[in-house]
């Protein structure tokens, strides 16, 4: 019996496959191996544990974990507590889909393929553009992509990107340009926006691309009309990093003239899972459908003129363009790209606006409610689920007492922007009237 | 029966939904009162309308339409197409992992920096590294990690300038000399020898003073071990380069050596492939990367660290390459490859790359009298079989691979490596049964005698797909990526 159950090997079909390669030991196989590389003992890592144990063992490291369904979250900042509803984690669950590899054998994989063709679909319906990919890492990792594939379509080396953009996204993007040797340049805010004299000062004949997101790290919505106004003049091109969840009632970006939309599918239909996996998503203006990065799928019909679908545009991919491809990004997160589509399904056209539509008045409903009590909120320009507040003491220190009452508090702007005792609150349509008002009276406890 | 074809666009019918929201229990907004006009959208986001049944339908007739690990065998080579663990599946789905956010204070997802931690541990010593990071996304990602951190090593040393080159065999993934590229790197390609290992004079022709690192795989894509590592590895490093580890091909070694003893100053590894994680139709994968000490500092920020019994982030890395991805990488996935791990124990992961190689070179031997083996010593894990003979026939290796697809079997890797002509690449990986092997030996062997009487037969392959053979130079020549009413 072998004592490890995914393993199937018995002793006997060991014999038999040992007998037919005319060898007594598997040891054999690894006598190329040369002896003083070869480990001589057990891998100093703890024993196999048996599944009834080992799920105890991982239920008791789980529980020590405090979670959205054990404390009233009002913390986003990228990563939202949203409504997913059962269908979702159905369908992925479907072992065909999550046990299949990229789907290279088109024929036997016509189901990943079509649902991610639907995806692409849903990606530009909501973005307004022309053509999306099947997904990559993340929001960030695509924003890095959006701006290379920018700075070689235009031959200029300089990427603008507000300061109003997520710090992660933006501490990405610099790594990325240090990878590929271009500049990237932030501008600062004005209030709670991207300050558009700083934007316009900046833009010259070497920048590439101006990053903006929508709505911004703060929750405001950014003018991008106006924004599009200033890069045009200079020929830069507009790309822009989108909650995909706004996108449902805000105007699109590819209609308020972006050349490259990107953002994570996280709101929609993706556990927060402590940051990863989520799934980031990249959509183009047609012109720039050749210079995409990742795996796009493509339309066709078989050898009996019946549709299908197969991975496209594959010459600009590694395996075959090795060090010329236009990313070294291999694989995507199909799963994950498979679970938003779902979700866009579910909440289809009415529900996708009805839920936005809910984050903006508990929003709203909850910054009125704190201004008439008396808290100083920062935010000028209109926002979307989130705002900042200003409170009168560390925001660390602010959350550790709201913890106490069972609120995970919003995120702390001093780190990365200097703001002290500057708090950024999110409300999803999750929240209920009731855990806004108490979360509000117990801030008011905690600072007054 | 008729059958079902539609996109979910197609079935979609106004005034239907598949979602439940509860009606708004604060007050109204109109949003003409928010925001200007141009901002607020004009024309709605055209997404489909039907019930919960009509979708379940849809994506469970998609599913059987696709072809998984559950379904059958999936010799896919350089891919590791393991069994995906139910109990993996289970745990991530765990409150206390997947509903939980990023920022919450660290006091409170404490677990889930003890996880992490122990993870870290548990790879550092399987890849015979001393740190390790999660933070990529998956292997690719690594790769370009680990090359971005030689670039910031010599640039440390002053010596960035004159270091421009990445040297990479051509018989590597394709992400290598992609990855390099992205890193600013120029890439040269070293030629394997007959024996289809590294042609160590000429990996000696091209080391120099402009050598910034080699990328190299071990066992390499024909799944030879090189085993001249030692001395590459002593030529990188005595001309000042750095020998980076990719660790697609890690389920050949498990438990038996380890790329720190072979020399290796970084590596990437697959979570997907040797850790028994979901691939996911494309991912989302994992890729940690684990480094020698001397590279620490390079390492992506935050770090997570042990101070006594709790766990912190620590940023304060001046020379770190900086943020690769989002938060702390693709925890869900790093959840299900530590169970994975904590399943096996040192001895099954043993027993893992022991079966995996018994299971390739069994395979190859029952399939070396029908089909061209271009490597005659041991394989590791997977192993490449020419299809030329098939090909002057009058059958190139695609039709192979669709002609399997009738068999029930999902097809080998075909045409890499790009050095063997008409490549079929073949991973049994360990969690097969013999009965399996000899099956899927046995359809092999059939398409060979059909190649050899029926040709046609092959050709026209597939036949018991839900499409037949897809015309893909049709679909990049009309480029059809979204779909129009």
């Amino acid at each position: 019996m072998n004592e490890y159950r995914y393993l199937p090997d018995t002793a006997q079909d060991q014999k038999k496959m040992l007998d037919a390669l005319e060898i007594t030991s598997v040891d054999e196989l690894f006598s190329d191996i040369p002896t003083e590389i070869r480990l001589t003992e057990d891998l100093p890592i703890p024993q196999a544990v048996h599944e009834s144990a080992l799920i105890k063992k991982m239920r008791r490291l789980a529980a020590k974990n405090a979670t959205a369904h054990d404390y009233t979250l009002f913390l986003g900042a990228g990563t939202y507590d949203h409504y997913i509803p059962s269908v979702v984690d159905h369908v992925i669950s479907r072992s065909e889909f999550y046990t299949a590899y990229t789907p290279y054998q088109a024929e036997a994989s016509q189901g990943e393929l079509q649902a991610l063709f639907e995806f692409q679909t849903m990606v530009c319906e909501l973005t307004g553009m022309d053509a999306a990919n099947s997904s990559l890492y993340d929001g960030f990792t695509a924003l890095g992509e959006a701006a290379t594939l920018a700075v070689g379509a235009t031959k200029r080396s300089k990427i603008l990107i507000s300061k109003a953009a997520h710090p992660q996204g933006r501490q990405v993007l610099q790594t990325v340009a240090n990878g590929n040797d271009y500049q990237v340049t932030e501008i600062d805010l004005l209030n709670d926006s991207t300050n558009l004299t700083l934007l316009e000062e900046q833009l010259d004949k070497e920048t590439a691309a101006v990053v903006i997101q929508y709505p911004n790290f703060f929750g405001s919505v950014e003018d991008l009309a106006a924004i599009k106004e200033l890069v045009t003049a200079h020929k830069a091109l507009l790309i822009v990093m989108a909650n995909p969840l706004a996108l449902a009632l805000l105007e699109s970006p590819g209609k308020l003239g972006a050349d490259i939309v990107v953002g994570d599918m996280q709101p929609m239909g993706l556990a927060m899972n402590f940051g990863g996996p989520h799934c980031g998503y990249f959509a183009v203006k047609k012109k720039y459908i050749r210079k995409i990065p990742g795996r796009i799928i493509g339309q066709t019909t078989d050898s009996e003129g019946k549709r299908g679908f197969v991975l496209t545009l594959q010459a600009r991919e590694q395996h075959i363009r090795r060090e010329k491809a236009t990313s070294y990004m291999s694989s995507n997160q199909a799963l994950n790209a498979l679970a938003s589509a779902v979700f866009m399904s579910a909440l289809g056209k009415e529900g996708i606006k009805k839920m936005a539509k809910l984050n903006i008045e508990k929003a709203d409903y909850m910054a009125k409610q704190m201004e008439n009590k008396g808290f100083l909120l920062k935010n000028e320009a209109p926002n979307f689920n989130e705002f900042v507040v200003q409170l009168n003491a560390p925001i660390k220190e602010i959350n550790q007492l709201l913890l106490q009452k069972g609120f995970i508090g919003g995120y702390d702007l001093e780190f990365d922007y200097g703001m002290e005792n500057a708090m950024l609150i999110a409300v999803t349509e999750q929240r209920t009237k009731e855990e806004i008002d108490q979360f509000i009276e117990a801030l008011e406890g905690i600072t007054k | 029966m008729t059958e079902y074809n539609d996109l979910i666009f197609e079935v979609s019918q106004p005034g239907r939904s598949a979602f439940s929201l509860p009606e708004s229990d604060v007050p109204l907004i109109d949003l003409t009162t928010k925001f200007p006009q141009h901002l607020i959208r004009e024309e709605p986001a055209e997404l489909p309308e039907v019930s919960e049944p009509q979708l379940m339908r849809h994506y469970t007739s998609l599913s059987t339409k696709n072809f998984g690990v559950d379904n059958g065998f999936y010799p896919l080579g350089s891919c590791t197409m393991k069994y995906n663990p139910k109990i993996n599946e289970d745990v991530a789905r765990y409150d206390g992992f997947a509903a939980i956010h990023p920022f919450q204070p660290v006091e409170t997802v404490q677990g889930a920096f003890e996880l992490l931690y122990e993870l870290q541990e548990d790879l550092q010593v399987i890849a015979g590294m001393d740190a390790i990071t999660l933070q990529p996304a998956a292997g690719a990602q690594g790769e370009w990690t680990g090359l971005m951190m030689i670039k910031a090593y010599h640039t440390k040393n002053g010596d960035r300038a004159a270091r421009t080159k990445i040297l990479v065999p051509d018989s590597a993934h394709g992400t290598n000399p992609a990855s390099a590229h992205a890193a600013g790197f120029d890439v040269v390609e070293i030629p394997s020898n007959p024996n289809g290992t590294v042609d160590l004079v000429e990996l000696k022709k091209q080391v120099g003073k402009d050598t910034a690192g080699l990328m190299l795989t071990n066992p390499n894509t024909l799944g030879i071990f090189e085993k001249d590592i030692i001395e590459m590895a002593e030529i990188i490093h005595e001309a000042g380069g750095l020998v980076y580890y990719d660790g697609a091909n890690l389920n050949a070694i498990l438990g038996q050596t380890t790329p720190g003893m072979m020399g290796f100053d970084i590596v990437h590894l697959n979570l997907h492939k040797s850790f028994s994680t979901p691939h996911g139709g494309g991912g989302p994968g994992s890729g940690p990367v684990g480094v020698k000490e001397f590279l620490i500092p390079y390492l992506p920020i935050p770090r997570i660290e042990k101070q006594e019994n709790h766990y912190v982030l620590n940023a304060a890395y001046p020379d770190s390459i900086g943020r690769v991805k989002g938060y702390y990488g693709n925890f869900g996935v790093n959840v299900r490859a530590y169970t994975y791990i904590r399943t096996m124990g040192p001895k099954g992961l043993r027993q893992v790359s022991e079966s995996a190689v018994l299971h390739a070179n069994y395979l190859r031997k029952r399939l070396e009298p029908y089909y061209d083996t271009p490597y005659t010593q041991y394989s590791k894990h997977e192993f490449v079989l020419s299809g030329s003979r098939q090909k002057k026939q009058g059958v190139p290796t695609l039709n192979i691979a669709k002609r399997i697809l009738d068999f029930g079997y999902y097809a080998p890797t075909v045409y890499f490596p790009l050095i063997v002509d008409e490549a079929l690449m073949i991973e049994p990986t360990e969690t097969e049964t013999k009965e399996t092997l000899d099956a899927f030996a046995d359809a092999l062997i059939q398409i060979a005698i059909e190649v050899e009487e029926t040709p046609e037969m092959v050709l026209n392959a597939p036949y018991t797909t839900s499409v037949r053979r897809l015309d893909e130079v049709k679909a990049a020549r009309q480029l059809i990526v979204k779909h129009t009413p």
